[in-house]
């Protein structure tokens, strides 16, 4: 710092403090409500803010499904959490693949209508599925993939977002390394896989981050094209979870919630670096 | 920018290009222009008869009470979204920017929530407000609030805009954050020379270097409260109470999934694809004269 204000620099952790605070606090309450039992819950006003003993039940029904006292049924969280865990990886796995080709494709070859290629891929950054999501459902229903992975995930990878993130990594890789290659006698793929894919290991693990979360988190389309409960994924099982009952069983609810939340959270503070990196980058 | 070297070959880009144009072409064209069919088309409930009708969806549209209704809301919603969640978030990065004792513990602590869903995040803010044992529900009744976001549509409104600005503090705050670090620090140091506050240097020099970033974060937080909110509202208020916090995309789904109205809710879709690819060129022109300076 260029000068010394020691009021000042105590704010700012006040500010940062409270900041984090708040940020925090529903995930604190959410962990404390998963520890408690149902009637604490019903009965309390308002929740007490010290984690209750009844956690490990909680999470066992929350997990494995099962009967509660008060008489309701909950469906395994478990298979929920494999759907779940199933959809992000194939959107995360196969936007890569498929992103890293097309763009490999672009900027690496000289065909016809190449620009045509290029645009038809750029625009459809421009339309999430939220808004075209009759038509899309419509295009699945006749497709026959309701209630399949291919129907919850393949919509989702035609997105152009990893596939500019690659171009604009490619363009910054420099000539000479072709040249190089090509007097080596390497053709198109032996350099994509030898030079260009090690190369590209950061941006990679970057977009794997963001696309992971994308698809964890998704509910709309999930909601549409899922009717079978075999086929819920978690972030959708929560909602049925408070939308069926007249009695909610929160305590149930805030465990599958903490279960719904772990994942990605990991996912995300592991990867920290290269998360923060490649979601400046990739909008930029 | 294009490359000075390249590979000849007729078949392999065509190839390697080929996955994702075939997605592109069934998930996104296909749909798309059935989008553009449907909105001048009319099919009665059961899928059996289906009639041109030109601009009738449109004009039915925008004679529609509630459709209008719904575009107002939009509106209120995302304009408090994008500015409440780009304030709080530059306070917090400016200050976590100033710190140097603790500043990668406070950006860990302030970026997790990227990764909770919308959906979830709305079921968490739900149990804040719920009544009896919501902790803020308690907190209000105790200054003479009687929360109750069922029946009240401010209450209801407040509570998803809450939920949607903290899903998207962490967001907002990296690009935040990262945009206050590229400031040069030489600019700041020659006005505390000059002995500018901090006050007065933020406002005269660091926030007009940072309007780019800022209005780049804008126009990303119109689109997430316009998308991708969608989760908090359908865990949350379902759209109520009566159709106060049914955002367009909100319409959307009940016409098109639950009123079975075909017609109208492409119609809709049209006009959300046109304001989305009204906000992108925005963004991009944006982008492109930054680029020429």
């Amino acid at each position: 710092m260029v000068e010394r204000r020691p009021w000042l620099d105590a704010l700012s952790h006040l500010i940062l403090i409270v900041g984090v605070a708040i940020v925090a606090f529903p995930v604190y309450l959410t962990l404390v409500a998963s520890t408690q039992s149902a009637q604490d819950i019903a009965s309390s006003a308002p929740l007490s803010l010290i984690p209750g003993s009844h956690g490990w039940e909680n999470y066992r029904l929350a997990l494995f499904g099962g009967e509660t006292s008060a008489g309701s049924r909950f469906a395994p969280g478990l298979p929920m959490l494999w759907v779940s865990l199933v959809m992000a990886l194939t959107i995360a796995i196969g936007k890569i693949i498929i992103s890293l080709l097309s763009a490999f494709a672009i900027v690496y070859f000289r065909f016809p209508l190449r620009n045509l290629v290029f645009w038809m891929i750029f625009v459809t950054l421009m339309l999430p599925v939220e808004v075209r999501i009759g038509p899309t459902y419509e295009v699945i229903a006749n497709l026959g993939m309701l209630n399949t992975y291919a129907g919850l995930t393949v919509p989702l990878i035609a997105s152009a977002t990893a596939t500019f993130l690659f171009r604009q990594f490619f363009l910054t890789v420099p000539d000479e390394l072709v040249e190089a290659a090509r007097v080596d006698g390497a053709g198109p793929m032996r350099f994509f896989w030898d030079v260009l894919l090690p190369m590209s290991r950061t941006s990679i693990a970057a977009l794997f981050v963001i696309q992971f979360i994308y698809g964890w988190n998704q509910y709309l389309w999930p909601l549409l094209v899922t009717t079978d409960e075999s086929m819920y994924p978690i972030v959708l099982g929560i909602k049925r979870l408070i939308a069926g009952e007249a009695y909610t069983e929160w305590n149930v609810v805030m465990a599958t919630a903490m279960l719904a939340m772990l994942p990605p959270a990991v996912v995300v503070l592991a990867m920290q670096k290269w998360f923060v990196k490649g979601l400046v980058d990739t909008e930029k | 920018m294009e490359k000075r070297v390249r590979f000849a070959s007729a078949w392999l880009p065509w190839l390697l290009v080929a996955p994702q144009l075939a997605i592109v072409t069934v998930f996104f064209f296909w749909p798309a222009g059935q989008a553009l069919v449907q909105s001048v088309m009319e099919q009665d409930a059961f899928g059996g008869h289906v009639e041109f009708v030109g601009w009738a969806n449109f004009e039915r549209l925008f004679n529609d009470a509630t459709y209008l209704q719904s575009f107002r809301v939009t509106a209120v919603f995302s304009l408090l979204v994008a500015v409440i969640g780009l304030a709080v978030s530059l306070l917090l990065a400016v200050m976590a920017d100033r710190v140097v004792r603790g500043a990668r513990w406070y950006k860990t602590l302030l970026i997790w929530p990227y990764a909770v869903a919308p959906a979830v995040a709305g079921v968490l803010w739900m149990f804040m407000f719920a009544s009896p044992m919501g902790v803020v529900a308690w907190a209000l009744q105790h200054v003479g609030v009687d929360w109750n976001h069922r029946l009240n549509s401010q209450h209801a409104l407040t509570l998803v805009v809450l939920a949607a600005v903290w899903k998207q503090i962490s967001y907002n705050f990296l690009f935040f954050l990262a945009g206050l670090q590229s400031i040069p620090r030489s600019l700041i140091e020659a006005a505390t020379i000059d002995g500018a506050t901090p006050w007065r240097r933020f406002w005269t020099i660091v926030f007009p270097l940072l309007s780019p970033t800022t209005f780049f974060l804008l126009v990303i937080n119109v689109v997430y409260a316009f998308f991708d909110t969608f989760a908090i509202i359908d865990a949350t208020t379902q759209g109520g109470p009566g159709k106060d916090t049914a955002i367009l995309v909100y319409k959307v789904y009940y016409d098109g999934f639950k009123a079975l109205d075909m017609g109208g809710s492409a119609a809709q879709s049209v006009i959300l694809m046109a304001i989305v690819i009204a906000l992108t060129v925005v963004q991009f022109r944006y982008i492109e004269r930054k680029v020429q300076y």
